[in-house]
């Protein structure tokens, strides 16, 4: 019982390792410029998709793969930034979230008009194999394990980045506060830039850990849409929350799925996210705060 | 340009301003009406769907143009009316009362998810209304004795006063008059004070409540008619397909209504309509100019790729919408040759913040 | 019975205490102005009038009786305000933003509403002959269909003006009436506040920066500082009180 228990909870936790790599896009791009970046799950599809590539046509290893990916997305977020946001910054948020819901729209159609990529199904081949470690009872994947470690170490990675580098203590002053950034010398809108190039480059990561857990698809990054039950726990402004909130709700996915009837997995996310809405407006980790008058 | 000189106070109110626009509504419904014996079958197929698809366009233009709430689980209230609809005619209610139950019931769940949505704002509504959106597609999935689960339900042609619609022209003509009525109400709302007060809502909440609008009450008022719309347009669309399944109802449509609302126009009732018949004649667009695209693309993709692009730079290039872009147009013209630029130039804060810091 | 009185307010924000067990009261048909350095707590006794913010401690009664519940109960209860940055509804014209001054004189339902009975074209057009008084009084006929986005600062102040005595106050709040004005602009202000007592009978509750201003239409003034009340008297007792010199200039040390 005890050893179940536990392979559901890594299960879970590996899955929500997943939602919280896309949470924690949503957040950074929330923090930087106060939009909801709804095509952070397509992105994630694209990054995958260039992991894909890079593993089977290209034939380099899983390493290089993940570089690959990651590069290539920081490169598109920017260059999304650049052309499409810009121009709308400052408008109302609904606004903007429309242009991101355009930008998923574009992406997933390009995806199938892609040869070799299209609306077929792929397998990305990891290293991993399908060993497994016994814990107790419990019978648990490398392949999770694995998603695990490499979450953790992008998570201290982040940590020391937004810590000690320069561009990253940048980043945090322009999430704080954009006026007082800009009139102390920040370049806003190049870390803005920046921002959504390292949002997308996370988004890649996730894609590529994504894969072992289910099939390269176009239609993966509605995946997403389970991230943002995620982000909203952990307050939508909240980096350490995006991780809570994704673990939380991969666990609650995880032994739902497991001791509820079939279709509680698929919206247990929700319901939970309704009803943390339902006592705290804004989340867990949020703050309420309301408008000065 | 016309200039109307106002030597009473219902010169504000009535619902033309001037014979000019009584000239051209008349037109417009004149051509409305003689349209099943002018077009094709297939056109008036597709005009069907135009009026279903205002009326929910109307709704939620409604709840997000004019309340400023926004909303992206309106597919579920799509999917109550339907599915109401669906079940009372099964069980042999008569159309009026089924159609009526269908918008009441849509409004009920709508003051439902109305009640939580007072103390949520901005992004945590949309995502809050999103999970309500998945929630109600679950149930409808999960719960076969009513609905018929995944194996959808079918549904006879209107029954309207013991006459059976089950010509293309009847039902047009239903779906006409309803979308006709849906504007008239909407209009109405609009120029009294319950209107007044959505509007407040929208453009200052704490004004709003310092003026003695009851927050609560009309934002969950608003809520429940635009669920209540959008429940009409349910039920009609469930005649109309004749066939419901969940899939008609996720996420996905949500989104797509809400674009009728940002192409149609945030904030003006003529948006809600052009933009619904925008949604409706893009796909035959596309199929149109499929000729002229590479060999093998897929329809779907494409569509998504165009639907994706348009979206971006309505925003970005017109963000009043079509219609927007019409009131350029026209004044343009009755300017000409004085027509500035900056005309319609948008003020813009730098990063106008909802956030207190 | 008081006509308006506030006893012992008080609020803390977090560690902070904004508000410190302020009591006065004010006489029905006077001008009454609450001055004080920035951040003395002048504009949190608004909104803590307007019940925006919960008091720590304290009561607010208002012709006898408590001031509770949310925002629009105050207005039910004839209790009008205007901002300090300005609160209109920018994407609505000038007439559309007095006419919700007039949403507590409401008197139709919905379903009348929606069917634009005979009654709610009535009650509209009475609606709109109401506001037509204030638009008058105001000068602002000009401006009547414009949208309030595209005006100027000045007259955006006169609109808020305006919606706030569409709503028939008994009590009228004024957060700062006369910043952003120029000279002139200040003077008609002056010229409204005086109106509005003498012959709408309408009382005036204000807080206001400019002394010139005070001094002219006020009967007597609440100096705080602090988040307490430093003294409180006529416009020229209050000026040259030392608790007052020493708050605005600063102590010896």
């Amino acid at each position: 019982m005890l050893g179940q228990s536990l392979q559901l909870l890594f299960a879970g936790v590996a899955q929500g390792c997943v939602y919280a790599l896309v949470a924690l896009g949503f957040v950074l791009i929330y923090k930087a410029t106060e939009t909801v970046n709804f095509a952070q799950g397509d992105m994630m599809m694209l990054g995958a998709f260039f992991g894909l590539t890079a593993a089977t046509i290209l034939g380099w290893p899983y390493w290089a793969t993940i570089l690959f990916a990651i590069t290539v997305m920081a490169v598109i977020g920017m260059g999304l930034e650049r052309v499409v946001l810009r121009p709308v910054l400052g408008y109302p948020t609904f606004t903007v979230v429309m242009i991101t819901i355009g930008i998923g729209y574009v992406i997933r159609g390009i995806v199938t008009m892609v040869p070799g990529w299209g609306t077929e199904t792929h397998a990305l081949p990891t290293p991993f194999g399908n060993g497994v470690v016994r814990i107790g009872g419990a019978v648990i994947a490398v392949e999770q394990i694995a998603v695990i470690g490499m979450t953790a170490a992008l998570v201290a990675a982040l940590f020391l980045f937004f810590r000690f580098a320069k561009l990253g203590v940048a980043m945090q002053a322009t999430s704080q506060n954009q006026l007082a950034a800009y009139y102390m010398g920040i370049p806003v809108q190049r870390v803005n830039m920046m921002i959504w190039g390292l949002s997308a480059g996370v988004a890649a990561f996730g894609g590529i850990l994504l894969a072992p857990v289910a099939f390269v698809h176009s239609n993966m990054g509605f995946i997403g849409l389970k991230a943002f039950p995620a982000a909203v726990l952990g307050g939508f402004g909240s980096v350490p929350g995006a991780i809570v909130g994704g673990l939380i709700i991969g666990i609650v996915e995880s032994f739902a799925g497991f001791h509820l009837a079939e279709g509680f997995k698929d919206v247990a996310a929700y319901v939970v996210v309704l009803a943390v809405l339902l006592v705290r407006p804004s989340g867990i980790f949020g703050e309420t705060v309301s408008k000065k008058v | 340009m016309r200039f109307l000189f106002k030597t009473d106070y219902d010169q504000d109110i009535r619902l033309f301003q001037h014979g000019g626009q009584m000239f051209w509504y008349g037109l417009l419904a004149v051509v409305l009406i003689a349209a099943p014996f002018l077009v094709s079958e297939y056109v008036l197929s597709q005009m069907q769907f135009v009026c279903i698809y205002a009326i929910v366009g109307l709704g939620l233009m409604l709840l997000v143009g004019y309340t400023g709430q926004i909303s992206l689980g309106h597919a579920a209230f799509l999917a109550v009316g339907a599915y109401t609809e669906a079940l009372l005619q099964s069980k042999g209610v008569p159309f009026v009362l089924s159609i009526s139950c269908a918008a009441l019931f849509a409004a009920a769940i709508g003051v439902i998810v109305g009640l939580p949505a007072l103390r949520l704002k901005g992004i945590y509504l949309a995502i809050a209304t999103l999970a309500f959106n998945v929630i109600v597609e679950e149930i409808i999935t999960r719960w076969d004795a009513v609905t018929g689960g995944s194996r959808g339900m079918h549904l006879k042609a209107v029954q309207l006063f013991g006459y059976p619609l089950t010509s293309d022209a009847s039902f047009y003509y239903l779906c006409l008059a309803l979308t006709a009525l849906a504007c008239l109400a909407l209009i109405n709302i609009l120029r009294s004070p319950t209107g007044r007060a959505f509007v407040a809502i929208r453009d200052s909440e704490i004004s709003a409540s310092c003026m003695g609008v009851n927050l609560a009450k009309y934002k969950t008022m608003s809520f429940a008619l635009s669920a209540a719309l959008t429940g009409v347009g349910g039920a009609l669309y469930a005649h109309k397909v004749a066939f419901i399944t969940p899939e008609q109802f996720t996420l996905l449509t949500s989104i797509e209504l809400v674009t009728i609302v940002i192409i149609g126009g945030i904030g003006s009732l003529h948006g809600a309509v052009l933009g619904a018949a925008f949604i409706i004649v893009l796909p035959q667009l596309i199929s149109m100019a499929k000729d002229f695209l590479p060999e093998g693309a897929p329809a779907a993709g494409v569509q998504s790729v165009v639907f994706g692009l348009i979206l971006i730079t309505f925003i970005i290039f017109e963000p009043l919408g079509l219609y927007g872009r019409w009131i350029k147009i026209r004044t343009y013209f009755q300017v000409f040759p004085f027509y500035r630029r900056g005309t319609f130039q948008r003020q813009r804060a730098y990063l106008k913040s909802e956030r207190l810091r | 019975m008081t006509f308006f009185a506030v006893e012992n307010l008080g609020v803390r924000f977090g560690g902070v205490v904004a508000v410190d067990g302020v009591s006065f009261e004010v006489k029905q048909g006077e001008v009454y102005t609450i001055i004080g350095p920035n951040g003395a707590g002048k504009t949190t006794i608004f909104n803590l009038i307007g019940l925006i913010y919960r008091p720590t401690s304290g009561r607010i009664s208002f012709e006898g009786r408590e001031l509770e519940g949310a925002p629009h109960h105050v207005a039910e209860r004839g209790i009008a305000r205007t901002f300090q940055n300005i609160e209109l509804f920018e994407h609505a014209t000038v007439l559309q933003n007095l006419l919700i001054g007039r949403h507590r004189h409401r008197r139709t339902s919905l379903a009348e509403e929606i069917l634009f009975l005979p009654r709610v074209r009535r009650a509209e057009l009475a609606q709109r002959a109401a506001v037509e008084k204030v638009i008058d009084l105001l000068e602002l006929a000009h401006h009547r269909d414009s949208m309030v986005a595209g005006l100027p600062y000045g007259v955006r102040k006169v609109v808020e003006l305006g919606r706030a005595l569409a709503t028939e106050p008994r009590l009228i709040l004024l957060d700062e009436p006369s910043s952003g004005l120029n000279p002139e602009e200040t003077d008609d202000m002056a010229f409204w506040i005086e109106d509005m007592k003498k012959e709408l009978g309408i009382t005036v509750l204000m807080v206001e920066h400019d002394m010139n201003l005070v001094s002219r239409v006020s009967d007597r003034v609440l100096a705080l500082n602090e988040g307490r009340v430093i003294a409180e008297g006529t416009p020229a007792e209050v000026q040259s009180h030392p608790a007052v010199v020493e708050a605005y200039l600063g102590g010896d040390d």
